[in-house]
């Protein structure tokens, strides 16, 4: 294959991660955002996602679609669910102060990572895309599950985007980000606005997970690598931006795509993670973020 | 703060030590064996604690201290032939480099920015291992050969493989650490520190310059996190990249927790108790990643100070 088509083969596999890095991060910067926590165990309902999905796409037979519809639906769900039992018995009780709460979450990575490997096995187990069509490019033929991974993505992005901006749930959430003790005054249920933020976090990776795991895999430590790229696009896009999210998403996940199909794919990952934890330390409000109030 | 008089807390540690000293000629080989284990990992808490208790700046990266005290000490022995005492001095060494290039980039941030920066320089430090596998072992890691674990002065020689020889060099660094800590802790300059976690801006306008005495204390921690990494590393014969991976940065973290940050005891007492709750655990269940999530959950949320934390409050007011 030519230099031309290979490069536009890593572009489009950047764009697929740049789509599920997008939902992940989003999930984590509306956290951060809103309630000023950084969850560490984010990754792991990204994992749960994808395990749940593995378990009810096997549990449901007929066509593959059929299961992975249910999963896309009941996935997130569950893992939001999960999440809002955690933030009441955890989180709230420790009145979200940021340093005992990364412990905390840090204590969930844990319990969940473990309580995967133990029902789950340590095996890694595929789940059949809902569909195989393949598109034929002059070159090369493509997945057309992939492009359509791009699509819902999209789709779900602007969705958010319409809920943060156009409704008055989003109003309500944007408050609390802004001042949660004048929106407390202002009759706002702030304590409540935590518990869906940081559902609705989960369930974005959730979401992420259950579109990625028909092409990759589902795996207990599966978790670690989306956390660590959502942590940086968080970074890089400046916290509580959602175009700087989607915008360091997309130079994230093709730049990734692109240097993992050139060079070794730790080299890749040691020079980003280096280059964000310079533009941490030295603009703290990153690349595209204002500087703070 | 009551300052009550030097006396008693001195007396404490060494009862401490020599209560250690004792318990070498009493226990069982397997205890023997652990406790020796317990004393190095005891060493890599206090230098956590160090940071973590006295100055309140909650590092993420430890492990990258640990695991350059082990790789600098062990990389010396199998690739260079070093001796003994060099490659532990090279260890602490690269500890002390590091520790002050890391500590001059993260302390321009602060709060959660400082964990995540401390967080993701140890995961490039992690990668690095990785990456050149073939001088490090990768992630099989490597045996540093029994031959060369000797400790020669003039005739005698000793071998560190020995059971005892083991865990008195283990003691002996733990004694030294425990009362250096001490010295540190009771001196001007850790009044100092614990003024900058109380109220950093409040010292700055006192007059103390925040930043420098911040940096000597990571430069500290992060030597004696090195010097447990390098007796890790020459004691018990192994290096491996899994040192320097996420979760050795957060095992500290959850052992002084236990024990009680900014008590020097604290950090013995959390890595003895968390070493054998998952050691009695591991008889049961090989969950014990599950053990160690909850114990920090139910730490922070019923007992952020720790047992000696608890202690000192209620009853020992005078406990360093």
């Amino acid at each position: 294959m030519h230099f031309g088509p290979h490069l536009l083969l890593a572009a489009l596999e950047g764009f697929v991660t740049s789509a599920v890095l997008a939902l992940t991060a989003l999930g984590l910067s509306l956290v951060f955002g809103v309630m000023r926590v950084v969850n560490v165990a984010h990754g792991e309902f990204f994992m749960l996602g994808a395990v749940l999905a593995w378990a009810i796409s096997t549990a449901i037979s007929g066509h593959p679609a059929l299961g992975f519809l249910a999963a896309l639906v009941l996935a997130p769900l569950i893992v939001g669910a999960i999440a809002l039992v955690a933030e009441r018995l955890v989180l709230r009780r420790l009145n979200y102060n940021p340093e005992a709460t990364i412990v905390a979450t840090i204590g969930m990575l844990y319990i969940i990572q473990q309580l995967a490997l133990t029902f789950y096995g340590p095996e890694a187990r595929p789940v059949e895309p809902p569909f195989s069509y393949r598109i034929l490019l002059p070159w090369f033929g493509y997945s057309g599950y992939k492009l359509s991974i791009i699509a819902a993505s999209a789709f779900l992005l602007l969705a958010t985007w319409f809920v943060l901006t156009r409704t008055k749930i989003g109003l309500v959430m944007r408050a609390t980000q802004y001042d949660s003790e004048t929106a407390q005054a202002f009759g706002i249920p702030v304590d409540r606005v935590y518990a869906g933020v940081f559902a609705l976090g989960a369930m974005l990776a959730a979401v992420a997970a259950v579109l990625i795991v028909p092409i990759s895999q589902a795996h207990y430590l599966m978790g670690q690598d989306p956390l660590l790229l959502s942590f940086i696009v968080v970074i890089i896009g400046g916290l509580g931006s959602l175009r700087g999210t989607l915008v360091a998403a997309v130079l994230i996940g093709l730049s990734d795509g692109i240097i993992s199909v050139f060079f070794s794919p730790t080299l890749a990952k040691i020079i980003a993670t280096l280059l964000v934890a310079m533009v941490l330390v030295f603009r703290p409000q990153g690349l595209f973020g204002t500087a703070s109030r | 703060m009551k300052d009550a008089s030097p006396a008693k807390p001195y007396a404490l540690h060494l009862g401490v030590i020599a209560l250690l000293f004792a318990l070498s000629f009493v226990l069982p080989d397997y205890h023997h064996g652990l406790l020796a284990r317990i004393m190095v990992l005891a060493v890599f808490a206090m230098g956590y604690n160090m940071l973590f208790g006295y100055v309140g700046l909650l590092s993420l990266g430890h492990a990258m201290f640990f695991a350059a005290g082990l790789y600098g000490a062990g990389l010396a022995v199998i690739h260079l032939g070093w001796s003994v005492p060099t490659a532990f001095a090279s260890g602490v060494v690269c500890g002390a480099v590091l520790s002050l290039v890391i500590g001059v980039l993260a302390l321009r941030t602060s709060g959660v920015a400082f964990m995540i920066v401390t967080m993701m320089f140890a995961q490039v430090f992690y990668l690095v291992i990785l990456y050149f596998a073939s001088w490090t072992g990768g992630d099989q890691g490597m045996v540093v050969p029994q031959p060369a674990r000797v400790l020669t002065f003039g005739a005698t020689s000793l071998d560190l493989t020995n059971p005892i020889v083991r865990y008195m060099s283990a003691l002996t660094l733990f004694s030294v650490v425990l009362l250096i800590t001490l010295a540190v802790v009771r001196s001007r300059y850790g009044r100092v520190l614990v003024a900058i976690r109380e109220n950093e801006e409040r010292t700055k306008m006192l007059g103390y310059d925040t930043f420098s005495n911040k940096l000597a204390a990571v430069i500290m921690s992060g030597t004696i996190c090195a010097a447990s990494g390098a007796a890790y590393a020459l004691l018990f014969g192994y290096v491996g990249s899994s040192f320097a991976s996420v979760q050795y940065s957060i095992l500290p973290l959850l052992w002084v927790l236990l024990g009680g940050g900014a008590t020097t005891l604290g950090p013995l007492i959390g890595t003895l108790f968390m070493y054998y709750v998952v050691d009695i655990t591991s008889g049961y269940t090989s969950a014990y990643l599950l053990i160690v999530g909850i114990a920090l959950i139910l730490l922070v949320l019923f007992f952020p100070k720790g047992i000696l934390g608890t202690i000192r409050h209620r009853w020992l007011a005078w406990l360093p």
